[in-house]
């Protein structure tokens, strides 16, 4: 993956520590604890668009509609189905990777511009669907009257409602799941014939990889990921709207992955953190936010488009 | 207008320094002495940026002169207060991050927000689960205080039902029995539809159609070809903000407002303020207007919002902000206290003072929905002002409140109070 | 119903014609320069913003003429400054570029203009209907129809018969042999895309006149650009014609039977394309794989 060895081990200890001590060192710079929760939630859809745009060399522009119907999918689950949060998370996944095993099936044999423009064009097709089909989704207004429910063990209750920090938690544990479920495949010899795609298409087909067939699946597959950090989101604000689906929300996650290092696994987990604390930040301050945000784009575009942890290992092998 | 929230840098800073103040004192051994002068904090959400950034930022604007003026009288409780702006940027994900923001982080004692039904919806769910007093400034859709109402939240604007109700039995006796709607599609433009056709059918009226217009359709033209095409005596435009815009240009293009009467309920300023003077059409309701002659203390309150708008008057949306900052600093004062249960349970019924009201009319929060019976101003639209530039509407009645509104029996909301 | 129809197509062709102008544009800069101008919207609300400025000075007339050429203008120093460096790279960069772009010009017209929507007048001759029965056919849109042809025809006119033209078109095909045979493909690309823009302004002043004029119009006219290209065919300018007056065709029609989904009609239309001819109505086979 990244860096090799016993510095790969250091770098993974140091990361979960500073995940699992979150609520407690970021409170004193002035952060809060549902900054950090939606930050995991954000960093793990960024990761997600990155199994693709990253190590499949596949530009997926129109991400975040997968993103958006896990969050429709965990929010009708609890408002119409039954009040579990466990369930509303794993129909939310399936809602979306459903659509994105469907949907890619139509579209794996365009590339480039062409590729993303359709990519682009199908989420706004949800976009769309969410915003008209008032009655289900309740259109413009977004998705309400559900909640995330606490999680009765029996014996104990987890009460990810109403504690900000358990919930937080909960949040990091359904992410390390999904991480973990990502490192897997990547280091698997499909994740393997993934990058050899990225690498050189022409020469993976010669060496025999149906490549049609792995970029499908890595396709389906990324948009499972997504799925599930969208179901996640739903918890966070306990609502779903179309916003969710917006090819702008799509760009965030592109620009987490580009700004962070869309080499590095870890590189989206980075740039989710900069962009939503940068955003939450500037936001408070100015009112001109999006002038600054959009500058950021600018800027990382030309002159850092390997991302933070690009620009760092550079500096490291001079 | 935008130069007005530069200075929330400078209430950062003072933030910063007061939570720093606040972090040695949990972790420090220091005696707590300057407890007196924590500021009190109102957190105002509203979309800054989006389509809805020019009502939100009057909104604020509102809210920022209340909190001066409050503080010039001593603030609340003897504390000074201070105006936490956040941009919920039109998006619900956003507006809940900052409400929690505001409350987890920043601690404010009150909330004020959001122009977005759906996101004031959003917050609204928050700040009961926090416990925090908040008043809806410019969230319209009834449901607030309505089924889903909360013992924790109060709204200044009108409900769809109360505007409806106010521009019904005019527009029947003044230009017919036959309507034909333009609705927005979506639960603001429902409500609305509703409350208008039920009041149709009441008068015996019949609607010759409904046309449900997306959000940002630029191209009325299909609909009102429909909409011409069922003969209608009048033409109900429900549609808002940009739309409206539109609608009402391309309808005078058109040449459709020679043929039909054009009408609706809600109607703002800065809609009339961004059409051609051409376009400057049509009966409808202002929830507040700044030419009140003979209204005490009106003036003073245009000419304050007008040293800080470029020399523009104040629109309803300024009243909005003003009066929802106003009110935590009035109930508070009276009761000397902060606590969220007593405010709310005094706000019952609470009158708000001739300075704060700024209309003819009784003007008070009902017990049994926390909704604000403030007036409907109806009249027409005027295409060139007379003695200003901004008097674009000549305001006919203004109908008080509790004649617009439906009794709280009707509205569906049962509000929980906590044990 | 069949007079309702025939409004109704005719009508679409009006809505369709504005899809064209601005997909032309689009269309222009995609094909020869790889880049997707997710700020093509904010060009447009430029071009209606500067042409408000200008009206009360220079007239409806002089703003529509000069407005576009001063959006044009700032496409050129937006192309030479910030497109130029991403155009041997992966197409992802020009995206984000032009996406953060989109949000700096949406931002910036809200600072520099307010907010608040501003009334845009047009010439009053213009303002009129037809007839009072056909009564959406305003001197207006037929004076933007108008002008949409002559552009499209002047552009078709440009791109068949002048040297720029031809190394235009030679260049969507096959760029590196353009540059071998001695051509400043660096200037074509910057005068290709201040065509683009220019086109985008143009929309922009014409936009203004019929809708209200605020920072945030540009996002919604973009997205009906993009799936005029993906159906007519990436690629092709014909084609991309034929798709922004199919969609707009297919919208008026829809607004008949059904108008909640006059716009999703436009997206069905995509889908239908890309199932059964994934290469658009006139797309070249392998254009953009």
């Amino acid at each position: 993956m990244s860096t090799a060895g016993l510095p790969k081990l250091a770098w993974l200890t140091a990361i979960w520590i500073a995940l699992l001590l979150a609520p407690f060192w970021m409170v004193p710079l002035g952060g809060y604890t549902a900054l950090a929760t939606r930050v995991l939630v954000l960093g793990l859809a960024a990761m997600s668009v990155n199994f693709l745009l990253g190590f499949t060399g596949v530009l997926s522009f129109g991400h975040a509609a997968y993103f958006g119907l896990g969050a429709y999918g965990a929010g009708l689950t609890l408002k119409h189905l039954a009040p579990s949060t466990p369930l509303s998370l794993v129909l939310g996944m399936l809602l979306a990777g459903v659509a994105g095993a469907l949907l890619g099936a139509l579209i794996v044999r365009r590339r480039g511009v062409y590729f993303a423009m359709v990519t682009i064009a199908f989420g706004q097709v949800f976009y769309y669907i969410a915003f008209q089909w008032n009655t289900l989704t309740g259109g413009d207004d977004g998705l309400r009257g559900f909640s995330r429910q606490p999680l009765d063990f029996g014996l104990f209750q987890i009460d990810i409602l109403s504690s900000a920090n358990q919930f937080y938690y909960f949040v990091l544990l359904c992410f390390a799941l999904a991480v973990g479920v990502m490192g897997f495949i990547l280091g698997s010899p499909f994740g393997r014939s993934m990058v050899a795609i990225r690498e050189n298409e022409r020469r993976a087909r010669f060496l025999g990889i149906p490549v049609e067939r792995h970029i499908w699946i890595a396709f389906t597959l990324s948009c499972f990921f997504m799925g599930f950090a969208g179901a996640l989101y739903a918890l966070v604000n306990n609502f779903a709207d179309p916003k969710g689906l917006h090819y702008s929300q799509s760009g965030d996650f592109v620009m987490m992955a580009v700004m962070g290092g869309m080499r590095n696994f870890w590189g989206p987990l980075l740039g989710a953190a900069v962009f939503v604390v940068l955003q939450d930040y500037l936001s408070s301050v100015t009112v001109n936010w999006m002038s600054f945000v959009g500058m950021l784009f600018i800027l990382v575009v030309l002159f850092f488009p390997r991302g933070l942890l690009g620009f760092v290992r550079q500096k490291e092998r001079a | 207008m935008n130069r007005s929230i530069f200075k929330a840098p400078n209430r950062r800073t003072i933030l910063k320094g007061a939570g720093l103040v606040a972090a040695t004192q949990v972790a420090g051994p220091y005696v707590i002495s300057a407890r007196g002068e924590t500021p009190v904090r109102i957190g105002m959400i509203d979309p800054l940026t989006g389509v809805y950034a020019a009502p939100a930022g009057n909104e604020v604007m509102g809210a920022k002169l209340a909190v001066e003026q409050m503080n010039a009288k001593g603030g609340i409780l003897g504390r000074p207060v201070e105006l936490l702006v956040e941009d919920s940027a039109n998006d619900v994900g956003t507006g809940v991050q900052k409400a929690r923001k505001l409350i987890e982080r920043d601690q404010v004692n009150f909330i004020i927000g959001d122009v977005n039904s759906g996101i004031a919806a959003a917050i609204a769910q928050v700040t009961s689960e926090k416990k925090i007093l908040h008043v809806v400034s410019g969230g319209h859709t009834d449901t607030i205080t309505g089924k889903d109402c909360h013992w924790n939240v109060f709204r200044v604007c009108n409900t769809t039902r109360m505007e409806a109700n106010s521009v019904s039995d005019l527009l029947f006796n003044k230009y017919g029995k036959k309507w034909h709607f333009i609705t927005p599609d979506y639960a603001f433009g429902h409500t609305l539809y509703q409350a208008c056709s039920d009041n149709l059918k009441k008068l015996g009226g019949t609607a010759t159609g409904n046309e449900l217009t997306p959000l940002g359709t630029t191209d009325f033209s299909a609909y009102l070809i429909k909409a011409r095409a069922a003969s209608p005596d009048v033409m109900i435009l429900l549609v808002q903000g940009s739309d409206m815009i539109n609608c009402l240009k391309q309808i005078v293009q058109f040449g459709l407002d020679k043929q039909i009467h054009i009408a609706g309920t809600q109607q703002e300023l800065e809609s009339l303020a961004g059409l051609p003077p051409e376009a400057r059409i049509g009966i409808w309701m202002f929830e507040w207007y700044w030419k009140q002659a003979g209204v005490p203390y009106v003036a003073e309150f245009v000419a304050d919002i007008r040293k800080r708008n470029n020399g523009k008057v104040p629109t309803a949306r300024h009243w909005f902000g003003y009066t929802s900052a106003m009110t935590f600093a009035l109930i508070a004062n009276r009761e000397k206290t902060l606590e969220a249960a007593k405010l709310a349970r005094a706000l019952g019924d609470f009158e708000l003072p001739p300075e704060v009201k700024l209309q003819p009319n009784k003007c008070y929060y009902r017990a049994g929905d926390h909704q604000l019976m403030t007036s409907a101003f109806v009249g027409e639209a005027v295409s060139v002002g007379k003695d200003d530039p901004e008097d674009l509407f000549r305001v006919d009645t203004v109908v008080a409140g509790d004649k617009t509104s439906p009794p709280v029996s009707d509205t569906g909301c049962t509000l929980q109070w906590p044990t | 119903m069949t007079q309702l129809l025939l409004f109704n197509i005719t009508n679409g062709l009006i809505i369709g014609a504005f899809y064209v102008l601005m997909a032309l544009g689009l269309s222009l800069i995609l094909n020869l320069s790889n880049v997707i101008n997710f700020a093509h919207g904010g060009f447009l609300v430029i071009g209606g913003y500067l042409a408000y400025t200008l009206a009360p000075f220079i007239g409806f007339w002089g703003a529509l003429l000069v407005a576009p050429i001063l959006t044009a203008i700032t496409g050129l120093v937006v192309e030479r400054l910030l497109i130029r460096p991403l155009y041997g790279r992966d197409p992802l960069y020009s995206l984000l570029l032009t996406f953060g772009l989109a949000f700096i010009i949406e931002d910036g017209t809200r600072f520099i203009w307010g907010a608040q929507g501003k009334p845009v007048t047009i010439p009053s001759f213009l303002a009129q209907p037809l007839s009072a029965d056909l009564f959406f056919i305003t001197g207006y849109r037929l004076f933007m129809v108008t002008l949409v042809v002559l552009a499209v025809a002047l552009l078709f006119v440009l791109l068949r018969y002048t040297r720029l033209g031809i190394r235009i078109r030679a260049g969507t095909l096959d760029l590196e042999t353009v540059a071998a045979l001695g051509v400043n493909i660096r200037l074509l690309r910057s005068i290709n895309f201040a065509v683009g823009i220019y086109l985008a302004g143009l929309s922009g002043v014409l936009a203004a006149g019929q809708l209200g004029l605020e920072p945030t119009m540009g996002t919604g006219l973009l997205m009906p650009s993009f799936i005029a290209i993906i159906v007519g065919g990436i690629g092709s300018l014909t084609g991309t014609l034929l798709g922004g007056l199919l969609i707009g065709l297919a919208s008026g029609m829809t607004a008949v039977f059904l108008p909640s989904a006059s716009e999703a009609i436009m997206y069905v239309l995509m889908a239908v394309v890309l199932l059964v001819r994934p290469r658009g109505l006139l797309g070249e086979e392998g254009m953009m794989t």
